[in-house]
């Protein structure tokens, strides 16, 4: 099957069909009556030093993908290969190993340090576990990383309490940074922050990569921060990718229906220019009940959506060079016309950008 | 000019704690005549869901309105009232959208019982009543088979629908006016269309006026006319949206633009307002913005700046009212300057 | 290299342990631990501030029974003993069995807990039933129905008995506090590093799990404070003529009204510390919960801005 991949070089991080499903038990004796479907066959590449963004709203299997691709949850099947070696099948001593170069930054400044150690201390952690300097080098190096992250390097001693968010999350930053990864998961790292303080932790991701080199995968639901920092962006939708692409072409020219809708949505601080919006209808289906064939057809706004759409399931294809989107009805498709009709398809593709989905660009 | 519709003048309000007084909001004004959406904008510690809660009396101890604080609203002091008279006015006249839809609503109780409960406290209504009002209310609000939907609990619905709900709740008495704080922000962003679509499109039809509090300025400038920005517990600035947007004055406003990027927008660095805060215990004295102001000199210390007018409808806490040329120096903030020194 | 940098909030005081402060503020914890390093002096310092051995007969023949007087504040028992000096050395047992049951309990409660609620699954399952089971039948009866196969018991013996009776509850609350912890990010940023197993469950389940534990230690002590004295009074308890404040009430108890400085010292002296304890206990949970939101400081307004 062919995948989004960034170009030639070989990526830093694979992931191919990778999928998460939680199983709903019933009854006294905890049948399994079901499956969650957090994520279903989720595919694409990293290249060093490029930032992925992956972008969708609450229970898409954002989160559950980016914890998943560093075993932090198991996934359920798939394949994850990071520099050539194979994630998914090393052991207890190899994964740690390999933990040093894939780290993980998390959303909630406040719970994502540990209250009862200083965060020096917090800081200090992956130089002793994987021996990287002890004593009074291990000081050093955590005084230097403090003040990488734009922390005065003497507030070693203190509570992760006697910060603020942004501050926090700065030493999250800096205990992630303390192991030299060359890969790092940014699970929302500014949903929760102000946005004045959102802007000086995005600069600060921004040049922490450009002085070390680093990959991102940065998970988010906020589109404006979102096409500020990413290289390439990939949207999700109830565990699937349904569109993936370098980040300019996704906000001039969104080609799948949910990240039009997406777009139409973001608030744009223009007063006075009332904007269309599409409004999607309803609410986002259950994961552990997802819709059959494509699983936004429900909601879909498309002119061309019809029965088909609810028997086959789109495959994510390259409908533009290094833009990838799961629409049967967006041509170009490899899902033929003969194919759709069969399904019962009534209305052939037809290519639809509506107006509302675009904001002025600069 | 008509009477507005709330009249907020002088509102103090402090809270007495063991790390000393905790001035939240200090010395605040505004007004939301009939019919008007203003929003208030501002960042954590800034006073704006304080001031909210102080205008339903819904601040407890160790906090207290301060004496000198002034609210009128439909030409009654709400500071005078007895506390039986102010629950009349809550979720009657006035009603709270907060932001967390989940803890807003009572997990024991279906939402009809909820949203009737209103009814029944407000209007007397019979059970029978509240709940025909419920369903009509759940209509309203756009919840499809709203007879099925009435007799759920809340944590059957999603958050949108929930949210939903909070709003229902808020209009079942049609009340003059809604206080909504940050009703969107737990929700994505196109259940946040949904909803701020939803409170427009009600409020025009049903002549409400809302005081929209949010950090969004995004959110501000598609639905509201007049914009109260908020730093420190004190207004900084007051303009119409267009205004504002067009020509901010006050530096944090500035900020605050400058630090949102916006889609579609350049993509260089994000502008930041560097250094932090100040605590409400221990508010600097002068301008409580100058150590992260580019602009700010002497007078900024010495000598605390009043709301000045800069034009019609426009007013702004900031000595560059008087000084205008000033904003040719800009220099790096004081706090900048100190964090580099240090490093 | 990043240009901004920030100095913590001012308002937030900054230096010690966040639980210990809240701790010293409350004047319930001031009160009671002056009361217990009271009673813990007078334990240690026995022999030097009791008037007389706590064995020492001093005079069978005139001196036994006697009610409270300058001599004897605390009267004397059947024997002679002068009771003032018994209390104050009985101090010391009393305070050794609490103090000792308590440490083991909790440490063998915290083990358990923490292995159960980390690993989950079969270990999970065996431990709580086992757990379970223990917690269905009453303490006291299983206390009696051992220390009744040994004519008396000596105070290693009973604390080991009350100690391997006591960490049940501890086990419960420990794992359901880390259960709670498991998937909190921090934990997972310190899987994400890849700390082994063993420091993660120290370094940074242990020292979040300690709240509650170090509330049902204090309470433990008092609840063990009071079974000592039953079982003594019972007659099973320790063995003659040692000291304890549950001997002393048995000595009085053939007539409770008519030789009634046998009861009331030592059932005050018993009265006093086990408040003491539930009164540390509650300042202790108070001090514990929530940590995130200091009381009274601005930080819960700043939660609420959020």
């Amino acid at each position: 099957m062919t995948v989004p991949a960034h170009d030639a070089t070989r990526p830093l991080l694979s992931v191919r069909d990778l999928t998460r499903h939680f199983p709903i038990k019933r009854g006294v004796f905890g049948r399994v009556t079901g499956q969650v479907r957090a994520v279903d066959g989720v595919s694409f590449d990293v290249a060093p030093g490029e930032t992925l963004a992956l972008v969708g709203e609450s229970g898409c299997g954002k989160s559950t993908t980016g914890r998943a691709i560093l075993r932090l949850i198991e996934p359920t099947s798939g394949a994850v290969t990071f520099d050539g070696i194979d994630v998914l099948s090393l052991d207890g001593a190899e994964l740690r190993k390999l933990r040093r170069r894939m780290q993980i930054v998390f959303q909630d400044p406040f719970s994502s340090l540990n209250p009862r150690m200083s965060i020096g201390a917090i800081v200090r952690e992956g130089l002793t576990i994987h021996r990287l300097a002890e004593g009074g080098a291990a000081d050093a190096r955590v005084r230097q990383l403090l003040e990488e992250v734009g922390l005065r390097p003497e507030y070693a001693t203190r509570y992760p309490h006697e910060f603020s968010g942004g501050q926090r999350q700065r030493v999250g930053i800096a205990r992630a940074l303390s192991v030299e990864p060359s890969f790092i998961v940014c699970d929302e790292p500014v949903s929760a922050l102000d946005v004045s303080v959102q802007a000086q932790v995005v600069n600060l991701l921004q040049d922490l990569q450009r002085d070390r080199g680093l990959a991102y995968l940065f998970i988010a639901h906020d589109l404006s921060i979102v096409e500020h920092i990413a290289d390439r962006v990939a949207v999700m939708y109830l565990g699937h990718i349904v569109e993936l692409a370098p980040v300019e072409r996704l906000y001039r020219e969104p080609v799948m229906p949910y990240t039009q809708a997406l777009l139409s949505a973001v608030p744009a601080p223009e007063p006075g220019v009332k904007r269309e919006r599409i409004l999607l209808a309803g609410d986002v289906p259950s994961p552990a009940n997802p819709p059959s064939g494509c699983v936004f057809h429900p909601r879909c706004q498309h002119p061309a959506r019809d029965a088909a759409c609810a028997k086959i399931v789109p495959p994510l294809e390259e409908k533009a060079p290094g833009h990838w989107a799961a629409c049967i009805k967006q041509p170009p498709t490899s899902v033929s016309w003969e194919q759709q009709q069969a399904a019962g398809g009534t209305k052939p593709p037809e290519f639809f950008l509506p107006r509302a989905a675009l904001h002025r660009s600069a | 000019m008509t009477t507005p519709l709330l009249e907020i003048e002088n509102l103090h309000t402090y809270f007495y704690t063991d790390n000393g007084v905790a001035r939240a909001v200090d010395g605040v004004s505004f007004s939301v005549g009939v019919g008007e959406t203003v929003g208030v904008v501002g960042e954590s510690g800034c006073g704006k869901s304080v001031t909210a809660l102080s205008i339903l009396r819904l601040v407890r101890p160790p906090g207290r309105i301060e004496p000198g604080s002034v609210m009128r609203f439909e030409g009654r002091d709400l500071l005078g009232l007895e506390e039986r008279e102010m629950q009349h006015v809550r979720g009657n006249r006035i009603a709270m959208v907060f932001q967390e839809p989940m803890t807003a609503l009572n997990p024991v109780f279906t939402v009809g019982d909820q949203i009737g409960e209103v009814a029944r406290i407000h209007a007397n209504a019979s059970k029978r009543e509240a709940w025909a009002k419920a369903i009509e209310m759940l209509k309203l609000v756009g919840i499809p088979a709203p007879e099925q939907r009435a007799g759920e609990y809340p944590h059957q619905l999603s958050g949108g629908m929930r949210q939903r709900v909070v709003i229902a709740m808020a209009l079942v008495m049609n009340p003059a006016l809604i206080i909504a704080d940050e009703p969107t922000t737990a929700l994505d962003v196109t259940i946040q269309a949904q909803i701020l679509e939803l409170l427009a499109d009600l409020t025009r039809r049903l002549g409400t006026s809302v005081l929209l509090i949010t950090h969004d300025l995004g959110v501000v400038a598609e639905n509201c006319t007049r914009v109260i920005v908020m730093y420190a517990g004190e207004v900084v600035e007051e303009a119409s949206t267009v205004d504002l947007f067009a020509r901010a004055h006050h530096p944090y406003t500035e900020g605050l633009l400058g630090a949102m990027p916006r889609v579609g927008g350049e993509k260089d660095r994000l502008a930041t307002i560097p250094g932090t805060v100040p605590a409400p215990t221990d508010w600097p004295k002068g301008c409580r913005f100058r150590d992260r102001c580019p602009y700010s000199w002497e007078r900024c210390a010495a000598e605390h700046p009043p709301l000045y007018q800069i034009a019609g409808g426009h007013t702004s806490r900031c000595h560059l009212a008087d000084e205008p040329e000033r904003r040719q120096h800009p220099h790096p903030p004081l706090a900048a300057q100190r964090g580099a020194s240090a490093a | 290299m990043s240009a901004e940098v920030f100095a913590p909030a001012k308002h937030v005081r900054i230096g010690a342990h966040p639980a210990l402060r809240a701790l010293a503020r409350d004047s319930r914890a001031r009160i009671a631990l002056v009361v217990l390093l009271l009673i813990a002096l007078g334990a240690v310092l026995a022999p030097l501030i009791a008037p007389y051995g706590p064995e020492a007969q001093l005079d069978i023949a005139r001196l036994h029974n006697q009610p409270p007087s300058p001599a004897h504040p605390f009267g004397t028992d059947k024997v002679s003993r002068d009771v003032l000096s018994r209390l104050i050395f009985g101090t010391r047992v009393s305070l050794a069995v609490g103090l000792g049951s308590a440490a083991l309990a909790m440490s063998i409660g915290i083990a358990v807990g923490i292995v159960a609620g980390y690993l989950g699954g079969a270990v999970d399952a065996v431990l709580m039933r086992l757990v379970d089971a223990a917690l269905s039948v009453p303490r006291l009866l299983v206390l009696l129905l051992v220390a009744s196969l040994w004519d008396r018991v000596g105070i290693v013996p009973l604390t080991l008995l009350m100690a391997g009776t006591g960490w049940f509850t501890v086990s419960r609350l420990v794992r359901a506090e880390t259960l709670a912890l498991r998937d909190r990010e921090f934990v997972l940023a310190a899987r994400a590093l890849g700390t082994p197993t063993l420091r993660l469950l120290v370094r940074h389940v242990l020292p979040n799990v300690l709240a509650p534990a170090l509330v049902a230690a204090a309470l433990g002590i008092a609840n063990v404070i009071l079974l000592e004295a039953a079982l003594s009074y019972l007659g099973i308890g320790l063995e003659e003529p040692a000291a304890s404040w549950g001997t002393i009430i048995q000595d009085g108890a053939d007539s409770v009204t008519g030789h009634w400085w046998l009861t009331v010292f030592p059932g005050l002296a018993i009265l006093v510390t086990v408040f003491a304890c539930n009164a540390l206990a509650d300042a202790l949970r108070d001090a514990f919960d929530p940590r995130q939101l200091p009381r009274g400081t601005t930080d819960a307004l700043f939660a609420s801005e959020a």
